[in-house]
């Protein structure tokens, strides 16, 4: 296994954190619609996420920084190629920031329910995006011989592309859902139990069709070993919430995230985006990676922070991990 | 194509904006972070109530800051990506290292602890929570390093080598890229620059107050912390700034001779105190100088002789063929001053204001009326002169505030344009970077879009910093005073969150 197949899974890897954890918190923004009752509700479920959002975050700025040392080329063709999607998600990561932390900072209604608002487009648009990005990116995009994407903005809303888009969307809010459950006391938690489930069911339907269609179009072996697992693990998380056990459940869900983006991340290799035009010019992991000497440098730092990274942010799910309800919430603002 | 609306002019306009727009909380995040864990620490060792008022009353003004900057810092790292995508592809073997760095081993610090200092007042015992705030302070100077390491490599290139086979430069000398003397020197006068922000911030917040004798105890520490921070880092940015220019000299003459408007080298090189030129020609019509001090900045001779600007670009021409060189010379030249004029003006201020505010002032007997006398600035016998000329200082010390952000916004325009036309000087030019797939519509909806939410997140921002500020230092609860002393918090688990959004 050379360097550059190092750093293939270790971006996976890192997107796989980043869809893990944002993943249920991007789930929280769009249930403080679905599920909270009133506004003390909802400033529940901000709560949850409210010590461990920024962290999460992060781990889509390594994984881009991972990108941009590690595959240039891939970085380059990816960001300059989607252009507007990306610019979306940036206003949306912009404002979804300042929402979470401004929300409290005035006493009034109506200051506190924009944010609110805000709180929950900008999380459920990106949640949507991602997983059309990710199905422009396994399905191939074109590409000429340059690395350039040539495409337009409308080649990339196709449809198997946008069903990605509502399994990332539908996933990541069943993630939210069980993170609710899990992290919530009284009435709340009852109700995210039971909006879990239905949300599953929905969620179950359409990833098993969007990972069917991958692993038809484009899978192997391990791809389908990939997609069992994440099928396999969905059906538990929706097994376990019904039976109440939600730390079990939202480790489930969490492993569904990861398998199913594991499966993408197979699917691709040795390709990181390969061309709809033609397939000589697709970019994989020894075209698009940077020399061995950045990488065996990036190794040495990845080997040396990533556990340490793991290490103090399990610690600060520890610190917070009580349950919140309603009585935490002060009556002021 | 109209020139004005080519795709480079776009991205570099839009570069522009993003980036002194993000800058204008990257500094005040970085030193606020180390005053709040600075006061913090004083709470924790004397325990005295002001300290944790300070505490609390900065570290709200912090967060409020710290949010923009780093939703901001997003746009930066993809902004490489889609609007210079050809940069990307050309240097991201040396540029991407550091940056991939800072989110490995800065960012993850700085927002992980940071969560856990917001809600960890009533969760972790006070040395731990105590511990948090220093390593989001750690994490933002990190941050800086590693950010100004890579910039560093666009302004003087090292520890690379050009693969003509894969049509991009490579990195053969990582340590190199890390400790070379720009990134060094950059770094030294970056950080001095960002205390010199959060000192006048202080100051001129602590000096609202006092000229309205509120929370005075408070106030006055902090005015008394902001100062000493002022004339430190004031020195510091002085002293960084001198040897800065230094390696500048010597690597980016070009930049330096258009800080100068010197058109023609001499020896001796005299300092241009006030230009005014005509760029096509390449003279000035108005020159106002101070002889031979120019040869003295660059080289500690004050007999030297000094490149300028038809010199270098003549040589150049040599190098890299036809073309013109030349940055935009009245924004190199007036950005420098800019600069180097609000700069120096904030240290005067911090030195002014502590002999103000010294003990002979703040406590003489006669003049105090106990513990929360506001200082009196008297300086004058005739004592009907020492309260009107006093009302004037409280509001120059307001004032000051805009000061540094004026001269560091400034110093990276300078820094920036004065590397022009090159992006990565002498390696590649701006014209190449740009993502040629990218169209001017594409380009002019990202840059309408973050300007328009710039603008609106900026007047939110102020309003917000406003009333926090005019709130003053919150009183202090039983909660406060006692911080739980196991970890995960060992009270009343349904009680309010102190601190929750």
């Amino acid at each position: 296994m050379e360097l550059h197949d190092v750093w293939f899974v270790l971006i996976a890897v890192l997107w796989i954190g980043y869809f893990f954890l944002e993943g249920f918190d991007f789930g929280i923004g769009v249930l403080t619609k679905l599920l909270a009752r009133d506004r003390t509700e909802k400033r529940v479920l901000i709560n949850t996420i409210g010590p461990v959002w920024d962290g999460n975050e992060v781990w889509l700025l390594t994984a881009g920084g991972a990108t941009f040392a590690a595959f240039p080329e891939w970085y380059a063709t990816l960001f300059s190629g989607f252009y507007l999607p990306l610019l979306i998600i940036l206003l949306c990561l912009i404002v979804r920031g300042v929402a979470f932390e401004y929300r409290a900072k005035r006493p009034e209604e109506n200051w506190q329910r924009n944010w609110e608002q805000a709180i929950f487009w900008t999380s459920l648009i990106p949640a949507f995006l991602w997983g059309v990005a990710f199905g422009n990116i396994v399905r191939g995009v074109k590409i000429d011989r340059e690395m350039e994407y040539v495409g337009t903005f409308w080649d990339l809303l196709n449809p198997y592309a946008l069903l990605g888009g509502l399994v990332t969307l539908t996933l990541f809010t069943f993630h939210g859902a069980v993170f609710a459950a899990l992290k919530t006391l009284g009435d709340i938690r009852t109700r995210a139990r039971s909006l879990a489930l239905k949300l599953g069911l929905v969620t179950a339907v359409l990833a098993l069709a969007f990972l069917v269609w991958t692993q038809v179009d484009k899978g192997d072996g391990w791809s389908l070993l990939a997609m069992v697992i994440a099928v396999v693990c969905l059906v538990g998380a929706i097994g376990a919430i019904q039976l109440g056990r939600e730390g079990w459940s939202f480790a489930l869900s969490g492993i569904t995230i990861a398998a199913a983006v594991a499966m993408l991340f197979l699917t691709l290799f040795p390709n990181v985006m390969p061309s709809s035009l033609d397939p000589a010019w697709s970019l994989t992991v020894t075209n698009a990676s940077s020399s061995p000497y950045t990488l065996k440098i990036m190794t040495w730092c990845a080997a040396i922070a990533t556990p340490l990274v793991l290490l103090y942010q399990g610690w600060t799910y520890w610190v917070f991990r009580k349950r919140i309800g309603t009585q935490n919430i002060a009556q002021a603002h | 194509m109209d020139l004005a609306l080519a795709p480079e002019t776009l991205a570099r306009w839009q570069f522009g904006i993003t980036t002194v727009y993000h800058f204008l909380f990257v500094p005040l995040t970085i030193s606020l972070a180390a005053l709040t864990a600075g006061l913090q620490t004083a709470w924790v060792r004397t325990e005295k109530e002001k300290y944790l008022k300070a505490t609390k009353f900065w570290g709200k003004l912090f967060l409020i800051n710290i949010a923009m900057g780093v939703v901001t810092g997003i746009v930066q790292e993809f902004q490489f990506g889609m609007n210079w995508s050809d940069y990307s592809r050309f240097v991201g073997d040396i540029f991407g290292a550091p940056l991939a760095f800072e989110a490995l081993i800065a960012f993850f610090f700085e927002s992980t602890f940071i969560g856990l200092w917001i809600f960890g007042w009533d969760k972790l015992p006070k040395k731990i929570h105590l511990a948090c705030i220093w390593m989001v302070s750690i994490g933002t100077i990190l941050s800086a390093y590693f950010i100004l390491a890579a910039n560093s490599w666009m302004q003087h290139p090292v520890g690379y080598r050009i693969n003509a086979e894969r049509g991009r430069a490579e990195l053969t000398d990582f340590w190199l890229v890390l400790t070379q003397n720009t990134a060094l020197t950059q770094f030294f006068h970056t950080i001095t620059a960002a205390f010199l922000v959060g000192g006048a911030f202080m100051v001129g917040i602590s000096a609202f107050h006092l000229a309205r004798k509120r929370h005075i105890t408070v106030m006055r520490t902090s005015l008394r912390v902001g100062l000493i921070t002022l004339i430190i880092a004031g020195l510091g940015t002085a002293i960084s700034g001198d040897l800065l220019g230094k390696v500048m000299f010597k690597q980016q003459p070009m930049k330096m001779a258009a800080a100068e408007a010197l058109w023609d080298g001499q020896a001796p090189a005299p300092f241009s105190v006030f230009a005014y030129g005509d760029v096509e020609k390449g003279h000035n019509t108005v020159a106002i100088e101070i002889p031979g001090l120019l040869s003295f900045l660059a080289n500690d001779d004050f007999s030297s002789y000094v490149p300028g600007i038809n010199d270098v670009n003549k040589a150049e021409q040599e190098k890299f063929g036809p073309g013109d060189y030349r940055p935009n010379i009245p924004v190199a030249y007036w950005g420098f001053r800019w600069m180097i004029g609000f700069g120096m003006a904030s240290l005067t201020i911090g030195l002014v204001g502590l002999w103000l505010t010294r003990k002979k002032f703040m406590l003489a007997p006669g003049l105090r009326t106990g513990e929360d006398e506001v200082p009196n600035l008297v300086l004058f016998k005739r004592k009907a002169l020492s309260p009107r000329l006093g009302k004037w200082y409280w509001i120059i010390a307001l004032w000051t505030m805009a000061f540094p952000l004026i001269a560091n916004s400034w110093g990276w325009i300078f820094t920036e344009m004065g590397r022009q036309p090159w992006v990565v000087y002498g390696v590649l030019r701006t014209r190449d970077a740009v993502s040629p797939g990218v169209s001017t519509a594409e380009v002019l909806t990202s840059m309408i879009a973050f300007t328009l939410l710039y603008a609106v997140l900026a007047v939110i921002e102020v309003k917000l910093l406003v009333k926090y500020v005019k709130a003053g230092p919150p009183e202090l609860t039983e909660d406060d005073l006692n911080p739980p002393t196991k970890i995960g918090g060992d009270r009343d688990p349904d009680r309010p969150m102190a601190f929750s959004y």
